[in-house]
């Protein structure tokens, strides 16, 4: 019962938040200067005129705002004006398969990587070890990923020929883009995990259990790890969404046709409906995985259930 | 960051720990590779076998409706998918070669001109191709709700411009009407000589008045009639997939009258709008053809034996807008000192390093046709004269003004060089750089709020009157508050003149007010610069850089392999 209402005030709680962005952002996109129809060059006033009374944009603001979110509730988001002929609902069905296999993909390789990393540096604490694994967890985080994906793709694409460079169909390039993402999340993973296991290691019961004998590996996989791991699942849900929302530097480097170059071209083109299209599915995304990051933090660690 | 431990483990008791998800990462990591490494032939290779063409095209279109497109990209893949009157020669920007007109003919003083239609012409459905379908086509572009953001350049037709506003309603009043099936006549609203140039221009496109109609009104302008399977085109090529920001794919048009002739089997056109990884992908064998080129890689790739690097001459102006509406641009004479001041040479040479034209005139000069009076010479002497005429004696009491700019490196490098010229040359201290965003920079150039503002104008067919039109006074695109009553009387009998040489020079009469007066400071002239591989045949440099694809073929060469890598 407890669990039910704590839940259902985290559902309200998401509710009233998404209304803020989705308003935030309607009036926000609005207030940038210049607009969709302006154009290099020149378009005769009467015709822009036209076009704001063919898109609604001729309506006072207060208007169009109740009309979008009516639209928002039957799951339209309306057409895009960058793309001329395809609605917003249909230019994110577009990129969403490719951010999510990307995304997917790239945590996979974040996890894999960044948690043994994170586990065996604990373990090796304070050795050459684990000044250098985190030394190149610095470097990882550091590293900003529009220097690794070009250089990914000059090594292995251009050079070693075991990829392609860019392009979507028929093309590898986006197993270097989930690498490039997955070496960059996997970093922030590594040094999470090593200072989480450091702070259960050090707990009594890990004592207990060593002084009762328990050999190494079992103490750190057995009794550390459950404990260890939780602030990487908290860490889970928001890097999943920002993932899956898409990288703007990794589609743009090897040509991917993903959700993240969306953002950055609704806005410069004042694409309006694709900046709110895109923010509303970008924040739905962030709350259903701290919703979801939250159910099962709470299996994982039961003292927060019974904290809450 | 984690509270340190008080009872750290113990060291060596866990050397057998391994990390078997690595490993395995890895090895998968090889099979993958080793997969993909397994494919002998590049994409280029097989597309070159398959005969079908490669295209690098920039950005995603914003739509591909002739009568709603405005950039050269979108621009380029309608040329492959439709047919106007008059089509691109493959060799020459100077020649016309017929489309859907098998001939023309003007009257005497070019104010009216009759298309005689092929009557074999026919749409991607089987449907003849008529003079209606033009009568329709213009009509939809030209009606106010449509809102065509290009419209403007069927002003051209007589009462265009006035049903285009909605001072008139009946488009029969308007200059185009079909005579038969097969003939159609267009009455100009002022005398131009290079009319079959201007019907080129993708704006002049025929549309399927009943694919149009099946997805919606005449003026609706996002239906979904351009979306393929449902697109009805009359060009080489239909539109047969499009995927956004991933690819554009058109095969050839079984029903196109001329067939026969088209020689590639059909086009991807890839929208990369980042130039490094275009230039990658080109490298990699993805792309035959690269829409652009990263400036710091021309250099070395100029220096390669049998480069795929090409220069050409491109129909278009860089400039700098003044505002003569405030100070200090109100000035003439300041003006004139900023414009001799200016070393184009050294811009071009050591700054956009293209392989530009440095632009003593503002007008594109283009062989067997008009030449402009070019008298920008750099010239501290006389720079200096017209600052101390200008009322300054010295650089440092001019009052600051700023440039401004879209952000952009290359935009920044040249207002650099320019601001380091007029500070060595005339002693300026006060000249700011000021970097917009895309859209805020056009808001504020619009409005007027500048005092300098970078420019570049590509013309939309060859001829001067596509670049002095601008600077007419009203002109939309004029933006500097310049007006000049001789300048406008001469651009208006310029087009009564039929000899295109006395044209030409009453045009330079022209030019040289503008000049003289200076609301624009010319820059340098465009260049096209890209990759093109060496597979692709019949493709030849063309001022306006539109290439009518028919004509491209696709040849094994055995330089491709060195040219590649």
């Amino acid at each position: 019962m407890e669990t039910l209402r704590y839940l259902l005030s985290r559902f309200a709680q998401s509710l009233f938040a998404l209304f803020c962005i989705i308003s935030i952002t309607f009036f926000l996109a609005r207030l940038a200067p210049g607009g969709p129809f302006l154009n290099e060059k020149a378009i005769p006033e009467h015709l822009i005129e036209q076009m704001k009374r063919n898109y609604g944009f001729d309506k006072p603001l207060p208007e169009q705002y109740v009309l979008y979110l009516g639209r928002l509730l039957q799951g339209d988001l309306g057409p895009s004006l960058g793309n001329k002929g395809f609605t917003v609902n249909e230019v994110i069905a577009a990129g969403f398969p490719v951010s999510l296999a990307l995304g997917i993909c790239g945590l996979i390789i974040a996890l894999f990587i960044g948690i043994p990393v994170g586990v065996f540096a604990a373990a090796k604490r304070n050795t050459t070890i684990d000044y250098a694994l985190m030394t190149l967890a610095m470097l990882g985080i550091c590293l900003p990923t529009f220097v690794i994906a070009p250089l990914l793709g000059e090594i292995f694409a251009l050079k070693l020929g075991w990829f392609d460079v860019a392009l979507w169909e028929d093309s590898s390039a986006w197993v270097l883009g989930a690498v490039t993402l997955g070496l960059y999340y996997s970093a922030y993973i590594a040094r999470l995990t090593r200072g989480s296991m450091l702070d259960v290691l050090s707990q009594d019961y890990i004592r207990t259990a060593r002084a009762k004998g328990v050999a190494p590996l079992k103490v750190l996989f057995k009794h550390a790890f459950r404990g260890g791991i939780t602030p990487v699942v908290a860490f889970l849900g928001p890097a999943l969404a920002g993932l899956i929302g898409g990288s703007f530097v990794v589609e743009s480097v090897f040509g991917l046709p993903g959700l993240g170059q969306h953002f950055i071209k609704a806005a410069t083109n004042r694409d309006y409906w694709l900046i709110n299209g895109t923010v509303t599915v970008f924040a739905v995304l962030i709350l259903v995985m701290n919703f979801l990051v939250d159910i099962l933090q709470g299996w994982l660690d039961p003292r927060t259930r019974t904290m809450k | 960051m984690p509270r340190s431990p008080r009872h750290p483990t113990r060291q060596g008791q866990l050397t057998t720990l391994t990390l078997p998800g690595l490993r395995g990462w890895i090895i998968a990591a090889l099979v993958v590779a080793g997969l993909t490494s397994c494919r002998r032939e590049s994409k280029v290779d097989v597309a070159t076998r398959e005969k079908i063409l490669l295209l690098g095209n920039g950005g995603e279109p914003k739509a591909l409706d002739p009568h709603i497109v405005s950039s050269v990209g979108d621009s380029n893949i309608l040329r492959a998918t439709f047919e106007g009157l008059v089509t691109y020669h493959p060799e020459n920007d100077m020649l016309h070669e017929p489309g859907v007109a098998e001939r023309w003919e003007a009257n005497a003083d070019f104010s009216e001109w009759r298309f005689f239609l092929r009557k074999n012409a026919k749409w991607s459905n089987g449907d003849p191709v008529t003079s209606h379908d033009f009568v329709y086509s213009f009509n939809r572009i030209l009606h106010p709700k449509m809102a065509g953001p290009y419209a403007s350049m069927l002003y051209f037709l007589k009462n265009g411009e006035a049903y285009n506003q909605g001072k008139i309603d009946d488009f029969s009043q308007v200059g185009v009407k079909a005579i038969n099936d097969f003939e159609l006549l267009c009455t100009l609203e002022s005398p131009a000589p290079y009319f079959p140039d201007v019907v080129k221009h993708t704006t002049w496109l025929p549309v399927h008045k009943g694919t149009i109609e099946k997805f919606g009104a005449m003026t609706d302008s996002y239906t979904e009639w351009q979306k393929p399977g449902n697109q009805v085109s009359n060009g080489a090529f239909v539109l047969t997939d499009w995927k956004i920001n991933e690819h554009i794919k058109v095969r050839r048009n079984p029903h196109y009258w001329d067939a026969e002739n088209v020689k590639p089997m059909g086009i991807d056109f890839y929208p990369i709008d980042n130039v490094f990884t275009e230039e990658k992908a080109f490298r990699n064998g993805l792309i035959h053809y690269t829409y652009t080129m990263p400036e710091n890689l021309i250099g070395d790739y100029r220096e390669r034996k049998n480069t795929p690097l090409h220069i050409e001459t491109y129909n278009g102006s860089y400039f700098f807008r003044c505002n003569v509406t405030r100070a200090p641009m109100d000035n003439v004479d300041f003006r004139r000192a900023l414009a001799y001041a200016i070393n184009r040479e050294v811009i071009v040479k050591y700054v956009t390093r293209g392989g530009q034209t440095p632009a003593y005139a503002f007008t594109p000069p283009s062989e067997d046709g008009y030449v402009p009076p070019q008298v920008l010479g750099f010239d501290p002497e006389k720079a200096r004269e017209h600052l101390r005429k200008a009322g300054y004696e010295s650089g440092a009491e001019v009052p600051e003004f700023t440039v401004i700019l879209n952000t952009s490196e290359a935009h920044q490098s040249i207002a650099v060089a320019i601001q380091d010229m007029w500070k060595k040359t005339l002693g300026l201290e006060n000249v700011r750089i000021e970097n917009q965003e895309w859209k805020v920079f056009q808001q504020t150039t619009q409005d007027l709020k500048y005092d300098v503002s970078r420019a570049g104008w590509i013309g939309d067919y060859v001829d001067p009157n596509t670049f002095l039109g601008i600077w007419v006074t009203g002109d939309s695109n004029n933006y500097t508050g310049w007006s000049s009553p001789d300048y406008d009387r001469l651009l208006k009998e310029s087009a009564l003149i039929s000899d295109p040489r006395a044209r030409y020079s009453k045009l330079a009469e022209a030019e040289s007010i503008l000049l003289d007066e200076l609301p624009v400071l010319p820059l340098y002239w465009y260049t096209r610069v890209y990759l093109l591989h060496p597979d692709v045949k019949n493709w030849h440099p063309l001022l306006l850089d539109n290439h009518p694809y028919k004509h491209i073929d696709l040849i094994p060469s055995a330089a491709a392999k060195g040219g590649t890598n």
